[in-house]
């Protein structure tokens, strides 16, 4: 336990979707997700709507209370033995949508500098601070510092929202679709900076993704989730080179191949993913997967470790345990 | 301590950006009718407020021999009313009333408006759903009878008048405030500033305000119009502003009886109404637009 | 050996020297100078970020701009009819008739209010002028041949009772009702998830095969117009800077551009290493600089990269690229050659 600097433990959280009494309808958006994250490393988690990748960066960081569960820093259970307010220093978020997260009214230097003035550091020693990594994530303070949010282009504007993000110095950032939205050469540019920053900071990383080229290059470790759970957690190169779940395995065949003589000749899966509201009963897969079995449609399968820090939910892994 | 002053001086070349409210003001001088309307409601404020300097004659004066003048008589460039009072000078007189029962109200909803419904929607859940559904049953009440049923009950007066058009006036302007916070409370930025560990207080002061208080006030400003022409409808009735104080409403109401003799005279405050209220429209029409930042 | 059948046939489009200005102080120069062509039953993928003028250069094939603030110069050919000149009765048959357009978002393109059955049959009455019960007897015709599962029951289903992928394959079947020689498709699968992409995208391939239509695909995604194009196009700042078979550009790019383009994509990337990023971002359309739209982010750049026009690098076959260093080194293998 104390190896890890951020864990989740059996985090669960449904929410109200209409309805009263029997009609009541339920989305389990994340359902028992446990995972641990050590010091420096980067946790590429993928999977595709509604699988409850954004849910869970919002548990993580405490903008959502887990109905169960818990979140640890170092260990302690943050609420009860961490102040909500030590562990907000620690654990900062990038969004998605870099537009909506700037305040339109704010300048950059400000949105930027907002953070520490909240922990108490004065305006002048804030505005410096915030001035530095502005400089630092690539963008000149004395141009942009004064600037609004709509007077910069989409790359410029994650580059303050990771600035902003920096200014709590904290040991942990949960990147949610943080560069999905910018345009690819963009893109590029805010990967390297962020790698960049790892390796200067020794930052740790959430990075959650739909795009699992960028994940790959990213992350030490990937987390592949479907329907609120988790379906396979292991280290990149194990996962993405022998996946042990047939989901993981479709998400790869899915990927677009950039290959001009072997493209994609068979979809993976038919059907779009199903809604989290009433999930399929035994492994929540079952249900589009070409292997399922016996026991797929009952039982909902247990995490099989199938390798170093690999594991993975999926009955078929205890036929090869047995086979073995 | 050099690096800190280097920073100092670093801090005061910071070009600061053409800010958010200059920006508005552009595009809102690009507006051609906006500007029009803006200048015609800034023409009837003036008009209130310089009315004695402006006006020819005293309001109040009457002349039993000019009764009714049509417009265009000597000395009654708009004619006289049924007391032989100028009329010209009455309409002048009449904008300082009939603006303050347009604004006043309009302007004290807007505070304890903006003040329920940003509370209600920055802390959402039950909070929000029973103020919400108070405010509903009074907006349930159509804003004349509810104005009129207030007004009768406290008596004619000014200030009775004034009281039961702010009371008329905040449910909407709640409803408007609760769900433009509701629509900022989703937003990132707002996420943002909650995992920064912020007070609540900080952050509706910090964040929520600033991005909330612009269209609210745009609805306000659409609602002077309306609470013109309630308050004339109130003075129309007995209520609100009495004789022989000049007021549109009023005038409208006195000057009835005389449309058959001179319909274009009896017209005249309907016009100043219409006049007022349209320009007041289309003002808050052009601000909606220029306040409104594409990224 | 495709390029010289294609070449040889009349072609299905053809665009000539075009571009669209949106009117602005300065004008916002959306397209510049464009020229390609289509033939019959051939894919071009249009490759090109948030800007490059890849959907204004679609919409323009079907007259989807609004006219009263765009300028259009140029030719734009499709199925011999000048589509440019196009009025009234003529340009409704050219949309939806002989054209028709698929958009990233159906939930948008298609009207809520009616069923998806009805929209279909309406679209075939329109143009075919049909009877009721034969068009309807086409739109289930036609959800079949998008695969859409117990097709009779999805006639009657309203578009906010189908999944994403469902709705867009019902997109799909109302852009096919009539038959359209030309397919043009802006993004329609980016919106949605990994695994129902790759669905859609080997529909389209499929569909285009069988009804051998022209399609022109507009994405952002490398991958996404590997999988469904025969020529590729890349657009930035408005212009074509390369063209070619998609083997060539994804093998052999030779604009800096489509270069930096493919390094994003990771291609051949070793993970955790920092990537060979394209710097900046592209120009204001109302703002290009003279010569090169990309020479401020190249690594390469120099005074000739600022004076139009540029020396066009052709490898015969529709290959080009508008890069001075292409042609130079190009002119230099071929002098080395002999």
């Amino acid at each position: 336990m104390s190896t890890s600097i951020l864990s989740a433990h059996n985090l669960v959280k449904h929410f109200n979707a209409g309805g009263f009494g029997a009609a009541r309808k339920v989305v389990r958006a994340v359902d028992d997700v446990s995972f641990e994250l050590a010091p420096g490393e980067t946790l590429g988690v993928v999977g595709e709507s509604g699988c409850g990748k954004s849910t869970t960066a919002r548990l993580l960081v405490q903008l959502l209370t887990p109905d169960s569960g818990s979140v640890r820093y170092e260990g302690k259970v943050v609420g009860p033995e961490l102040p909500l307010k030590a562990f907000r220093s620690k654990v900062q978020m990038v969004f998605q949508d870099s537009f909506a997260s700037l305040n339109p009214r704010m300048t950059m230097i400000d949105a930027v500098a907002f953070g520490p003035t909240v922990h108490g550091m004065s305006q002048a020693d804030a505005t410096r601070k915030a001035q530095d990594l502005l400089d630092r994530v690539g963008l000149d303070p004395s141009r942009f510092g004064g600037r609004y949010a709509h007077e910069l282009s989409g790359g410029q504007r994650q580059r303050v929202n990771i600035a902003r993000a920096l200014a709590f110095d904290p040991q942990v950032i949960v990147l949610d679709e943080a560069v999905s939205a910018l345009d690819k050469s963009v893109e590029a540019q805010v990967l390297n900076l962020l790698m960049d920053l790892r390796r200067e900071r020794g930052l740790t990383y959430v990075f959650i993704s739909h795009d699992l080229n960028v994940v790959r290059h990213i992350s030490d470790r990937v987390m592949v989730m479907y329907l609120g759970e988790v379906a396979e957690i292991g280290p990149a190169e194990s996962l993405y080179s022998a996946p042990r779940h047939p989901y993981t395995e479709a998400l790869l065949a899915a990927m677009p191949s950039l290959d001009p003589d072997r493209r994609t000749m068979e979809a993976p899966l038919a059907g779009d993913p199903p809604n989290p509201i009433d999930p399929p009963p035994g492994c929540r897969f079952h249900t589009r997967c070409a292997r399922a079995f016996g026991p797929c449609s009952a039982q909902v399968p247990t995490a099989f470790t199938v390798g170093k820090n690999h594991v993975a939910a999926c009955h078929l892994n205890s036929v090869k345990e047995q086979v073995a | 301590m050099a690096v800190t002053t280097e920073s100092v001086a670093h801090l005061a070349t910071i070009e600061k950006s053409q800010g958010y409210w200059r920006s508005v003001w552009t595009r809102f001088l690009r507006d051609k009718v906006a500007v029009c309307a803006g200048l015609v409601a800034a023409g009837l404020v003036l008009m209130a407020i310089f009315a004695p300097w402006i006006a020819p004659a005293d309001p109040l004066d009457g002349s039993m021999i000019k009764r009714l003048s049509p417009i265009g008589t000597e000395g009654y460039p708009l004619g006289a009313d049924e007391l032989g009072r100028d009329m010209l000078s009455r309409l002048i007189y009449g904008a300082r009333l009939s603006l303050f029962m347009g604004v006043v109200p309009v302007l004290i909803a807007f505070i304890i408006g903006s003040a329920i419904g940003i509370a209600a929607g920055y802390l959402g859940g039950w909070v929000n759903t029973v103020t919400m559904r108070v405010l509903d049953v009074l907006y349930a009440f159509p804003s004349v009878l509810l104005a009129i049923a207030i007004s009768g009950a406290l008596g004619a007066g000014i200030l009775n008048g004034l009281l039961s058009l702010t009371v008329v006036f905040i449910p909407p302007i709640a409803r408007v405030a609760e769900s433009v916070t509701t629509s900022v409370r989703k937003l990132e930025y707002i996420e943002a500033a909650l995992a920064s560990g912020a007070s609540s207080i900080r952050i509706v002061r910090d964040h929520v305000l600033g991005n909330v208080l612009g269209p609210i006030f745009v609805y306000a400003t659409s609602l002077i119009s309306v609470s013109m022409i309630l308050a004339a409808g109130l003075s129309f009735l007995g209520l609100g502003v009495s004789p022989p104080n000049a007021e549109w409403g009023l005038m409208l109401n006195t000057l009835r009886n005389a449309i058959y003799v001179q319909p274009w005279l009896a017209a005249l405050p309907g016009v100043m109404i219409f006049l007022t209220s349209i320009s007041f429209n289309m003002l808050s029409d052009g601000l909606r637009s220029a306040m409104d930042v594409k990224q | 050996m495709t390029q010289d059948t294609v070449h040889s046939v009349t072609p299905l489009v053809r665009v000539e020297d075009l571009s669209v200005r949106f009117a602005g102080t300065p004008p916002v120069h959306a397209v510049n100078n464009v020229s390609f062509e289509l033939a019959p039953g051939e894919v071009l993928g249009i490759l090109g970020e948030s800007g490059s003028g890849k959907s204004v250069t679609l919409k323009t094939l079907l007259r989807l701009l609004p006219e009263r603030k765009t300028t259009i110069t140029g030719k734009v050919e499709v199925d011999g009819q000048d589509v440019l000149a196009l009025e009234g009765r003529a340009l409704a048959d050219h949309r939806g008739g002989v054209a028709s357009m698929i958009f990233q978002d159906p939930a948008l393109a298609l009207d809520p209010v009616y069923t998806i059955g009805q929209q279909i049959a309406e679209t075939v009455i329109r143009h075919e002028g049909v009877s009721k019960s034969d068009a309807m007897a086409r739109a289930l015709e036609m959800l079949d041949v998008v695969r859409i599962p117990s097709a009779k029951r999805r006639l009657d289903n309203y578009p906010h009772e189908m999944s994403g992928g469902m709705r867009q394959r019902a997109m799909i079947a109302l852009a096919l009702a009539c038959r359209p020689k030309l397919l043009l498709a802006d993004e329609p699968t980016t919106a949605l998830d990994a695994t129902v992409q790759i669905q859609i995208l080997l529909l389209l391939r499929d569909l285009q095969k069988e009804l051998g239509m022209g399609v022109i695909f507009v994405t952002h995604d490398i991958g996404v117009a590997v999988e469904v194009s025969d020529r590729l196009a890349v657009m930035y700042a408005g212009s074509f800077v390369e063209t070619g078979s998609v083997k060539d550009v994804i093998r052999d790019a030779r604009h800096p551009y489509s270069k930096g383009l493919l390094a994003a994509n990771l291609v051949g990337a070793v993970p955790g290493t920092r990537l060979d990023a394209v710097p900046g971002a592209p120009p204001a359309l109302n703002a290009l600089p003279e010569g090169c739209s990309f020479a401020p982010r190249c690594a390469h750049a120099e005074t000739a990269c600022g004076i139009s026009p540029l020396p066009l690098w052709s490898g015969g076959g529709g290959r080009w690229a508008r890069c001075v260093h292409a042609s130079r080194s190009a002119a230099s293998a071929a002098g080395a050659n002999t």
